[in-house]
């Protein structure tokens, strides 16, 4: 049921610009307004959700440690997964956000006959994370062509890596069917596993069915029914330079493609995709674990009621003395 | 209790969630799976709201009044002064990576055992109050309305977690369910809804000092039973000294160590090496307790009980503190204890007096692991230790989850280990250090009353052992917490009854050679150091 919801949801999503370009002409909605209130939307609410995370302090220093501590001199602190100073913290982040060190322990447990449980190691959520996750920000990087003129050189390094196997014309980049096929895995994961399934909302199926919408009209673009490119790069340049307007016969693809991007721009800040910015906020990873070599000092730390020594004593006084434990007052 | 659970009806576990949604399936509460409500004077003695009788089976919960109010704004309070608890309630994209993690969902296959499900029990409410878009979509966006039925829910789930961390080891973004069950109990407190197991070692440890309520003059006859018993194994009379003012160091150690086998013969183990040393330290009867169940309850609560621990510093004038194998105890005092009750600034770094090894991992909080004070002591060779005396034991080590998690003090137990004992064995990789599983009973889950819930949520540790125990002939797990020490042998008895439990310091006494020891032909425990055959291992 979630997942038919998510379905019609991205559908109509992408059928809006289709009938809006095609039948009601509505390329300056499409084309400028829509994409300049999502870049708004994105901007004003990731800051404000940061800084709504922000403001929240962190009272307590309590890292998850995966290694062993610092303590004995003669004793191996592992300095990435239990670091105790900055720059094992940054190493420590610096592997959770560019490699996804803790999906990558992942394991599977299996009760077998015996009972005998079993775990092994599982990387195909790690490897579909990491896929997905870096193609994205590589053809990412490569729509940067359409924002700057000229285009700056490693854009084209970046192209050319991206393009090696040099297939077909125009050359085939890998990150477009690591992309595809890494959201199709993480989406037929979530439907088929049925723990996965169970915890599963329709906010969870929406992004990744929005992306793949958005990854399917990009390739459609290139590889197969070819939109106006010179037009697009116009739109784009006129959009940054706040001098917008919409040359003729882009093609309706490529509305498409707009509006998703827009979509999930707009979306972005009010859905489980801000994990981009909560990750370097998590105080289980970007903190040191010195808890007992340097003081962390809590904002609101405020004075309780505590039972006194005095208080104790007066209640067993009698009862100390008979056994010879020394009392302050007699 | 555990006899009456047949282990194979408990090992069918259906781990296929049910079709119906789980927002549509209230709790339902089953005995040997929820633990008995607090005792009124519990929370009247510690100033919690709502004292009064009641049960989790009755219909009505006695709620306030006001009672969905309380929560809301307690969630509010919350959701401003802890980030963890805001960053998770938003971040989590439900990949499932936790899921299996989870020893209660693994033991048990209850699809809101898995950390992710236990944290959208909140987050669920959470969206439907605090954020637009659940406001808007609700359900749809996986917003619910808080009812009573979410209460007890709450109630069923967050004391189905022992705050064990090991979910966060996984988590790509570092969610910590031990946060979000810290904070559904610290909302279910608001409420008066608690445990009596909790409570009563809280409300025993306020007024005692110790969990158990032993008042001063029955701990000194506690102390003589351990001390007769030294005497008895070692012929070495040994008077430690208690309340003094002046010592160098002061010693705290879980209570539960006090009386209880096997703990006591970790404590005797204490008393033994610190007698060796010649150590200038002092017991307290004020903080007799190193344990603090007000992890369990709330983080106040954690404030209120720790505060002993530096205050009776202060009183004697003792240079620093030293602390026994205990497990959420060193969360407290690692994680904790200086940030609420510090700074310590009438204490000294720790120097060790036997070797002059400073601990500059504990110059602010000024507390020392015993671990680390005895890994340091071997290291430098200042103890005498026959090994063989504990060669009829074949022993693995089990990490307790919170010096696994909150600290990572892998290998000072290890190397301990190694050099009192010669038959050391590992568990598998996946089941020790940072990935060690939960004894089943931990965060205040550790009663009687909960016995299905314990075998099933200790099963995948039971399971390693009985594994090492199979392969390598492991008759003894190990382990650095006094929790443990209880529930493990409990778990032990159930699934693997040939193994029993022991502390490191009960080892270490076996192993320790004393000036002026009788000839050791018993163990700390009375039983011969060989078995009957004369050979070293069973």
């Amino acid at each position: 049921m979630k997942i038919v919801v998510a379905f019609i949801v991205v559908l109509v999503l992408a059928a809006l610009p289709y009938a809006g370009i095609q039948y009601a002409g509505m390329s300056t909605v499409f084309g400028i307004i829509i994409p300049y209130a999502a870049v708004a939307v994105f901007i004003l609410g990731v800051v404000y959700r940061i800084v709504k995370w922000a403001r929240s302090p962190v009272p307590f220093r309590i890292p998850t440690t995966c290694g062993q501590e610092k303590s004995l001199p003669w004793i191996k602190q592992n300095k990435l997964d239990n670091p105790s100073g900055t720059a094992g913290v940054l190493g420590r982040m610096a592997l959770e956000i560019l490699c996804f060190r803790s999906l990558f322990r992942n394991t599977r447990t299996e009760l077998r006959e015996g009972p005998r449980l079993s775990y092994a190691s599982s990387v195909w959520l790690w490897l579909a994370a990491i896929a997905f996750h870096w193609s994205f920000l590589i053809i990412l990087i490569r729509h940067f062509r359409l924002f700057s003129q000229p285009v700056p050189h490693f854009i084209n390094v970046v192209e050319n890596i991206d393009g090696f196997l040099q297939i077909g014309v125009p050359t085939l980049y890998i990150t477009d069917i690591l992309l595809l096929a890494a959201v199709l895995y993480l989406f037929i994961r979530r439907v088929v596993l049925p723990q996965v399934r169970y915890i599963s909302l329709v906010a969870d199926y929406v992004p990744l069915l929005l992306i793949f919408g958005i990854g399917l009209t990009g390739v459609l673009m290139r590889y197969f029914f070819r939109v106006n490119v010179i037009g697009v790069k116009e739109l784009v340049m006129g959009l940054i330079a706040f001098k917008p307007h919409v040359p003729a016969d882009i093609g309706t693809l490529f509305f498409i493609h707009l509006f998703l991007i827009a979509t999930l721009f707009a979306y972005f800040p009010f859905s489980k995709l801000m994990h981009l910015g909560g990750v370097f906020l998590s105080p289980t990873r970007n903190l040191a674990n010195n808890n007992r070599m340097v003081r962390h000092i809590n904002p609101w730390n405020y004075p309780v009621h505590v039972h006194t020594y005095a208080e104790y004593e007066d209640e067993f006084r009698d009862k100390m003395k008979a056994v010879g434990l020394p009392v302050e007052k007699e | 209790m555990a006899e009456e659970l047949k282990k194979e009806e408990l090992v069918k576990i259906q781990y296929k969630p049910p079709k119906k949604d789980w927002m549509d399936t209230p709790v339902k509460f089953r005995h040997g799976t929820y633990i008995y409500p607090a005792k009124a004077k519990n929370l009247q003695y510690l100033d919690l709201p709502n004292p009064r009788e009641w049960s989790p089976v009755d219909e009505d919960w006695k709620l306030p009044e006001n009672w969905k109010e309380i929560v809301l704004n307690g969630m509010k309070e919350r959701l401003d002064k802890y980030r963890s608890f805001k960053v998770f309630m938003d971040i989590c994209v439900r990949c499932g990576a936790c899921a299996d993690k989870c020893h209660f969902y693994i033991g048990g296959g209850d699809p809101k055992n898995m950390p992710v499900l236990r944290a959208e029990l909140i987050r669920s409410v959470y969206r439907g109050n605090f954020t637009a878009a659940g406001k808007i979509l609700g359900r749809i966006n996986g917003a619910r309305d808080l009812t009573k039925d979410v209460i007890k829910e709450w109630f069923s789930y967050f004391y189905q977690c022992t705050e064990c961390r090991r979910c966060s080891v996984f988590c790509p973004y570092g969610i910590d369910t031990a946060e979000i069950t810290m904070m559904g109990r610290e909302l279910l407190t608001l409420l008066g809804v608690n445990v009596n197991w909790i409570l009563e070692p809280a409300a025993n440890c306020y007024r005692t000092g110790n969990h158990l309520g032993i008042q001063p003059h029955a701990l000194m006859d506690m102390f003589e039973m351990m001390l007769d018993d030294i005497k008895d194994r070692t012929g070495i009379k040994i008077e430690p000294t208690f309340n003094r003012k002046g010592a160098e160091i002061l010693f705290i150690t879980p209570s539960a160590d006090f009386f209880a086998e096997p703990g006591m013969y970790t404590c005797m183990g204490y008393l033994m090496l610190f007698h060796e040393l010649g150590l200038d330290y002092t017991w307290s009867t004020y903080a007799s307790e190193g344990g603090n169940f007000g992890l369990f309850t709330s983080h106040e609560m954690i404030k209120r009980l720790n505060a002993k621990m530096y205050a009776e510093a202060k009183r004697l004038g003792v240079k620093w503190i030293l602390g026994g194998e205990c497990g959420h105890m060193w969360r407290v005092v690692h994680q904790y204890m200086d940030t609420l009750n510090g700074p310590a600034d009438f204490l000294q770094e720790p120097v060790s007096p036997v070797t002059g090894t400073k601990f500059e991992n504990a110059k602010s909080t000024k507390m020392v692991h015993i671990a680390e004070f005895t890994a340091d002591l071997i290291k430098n060779k200042k103890i005498k230790l026959d090994p063989g005396r504990n060669d009829k034991l074949r022993i693995t080590f089990h990490d307790s989850c919170n010096p696994a998690r909150a600290m990572g003090i892998f290998e000072e137990p290890r190397y301990i280990i190694k050099n009192v004992c010669n038959n050391f064995f590992e568990m598998p990789e996946n089941t020790t250090r940072e990935q060690t599983f939960c004894c089943g009973g931990g965060a205040g889950l550790g009663t009687d009353e909960m016995m299905e819930t314990r075998m099933r949520g200790g099963m995948p540790r039971a399971n390693a052992v009985q594994y090492v125990h199979e392969k390598y002939g492991v008759n003894r797990l190990s382990c650095m917490c006094a929790i443990d020490r209880a529930t493990l042998t409990t778990l032990m008895e159930y699934w693997v009854p040939d193994v029993k439990v022991t502390g490191i310091h009960e080892l270490v006494a076996n192993a320790l050679v004393m000036n002026g020891e009788k000839e050791r032909i018993v163990d700390i425990r009375g039983e011969p150091l060989k078995d009957e055959k004369g050979e070293n291992h069973v």
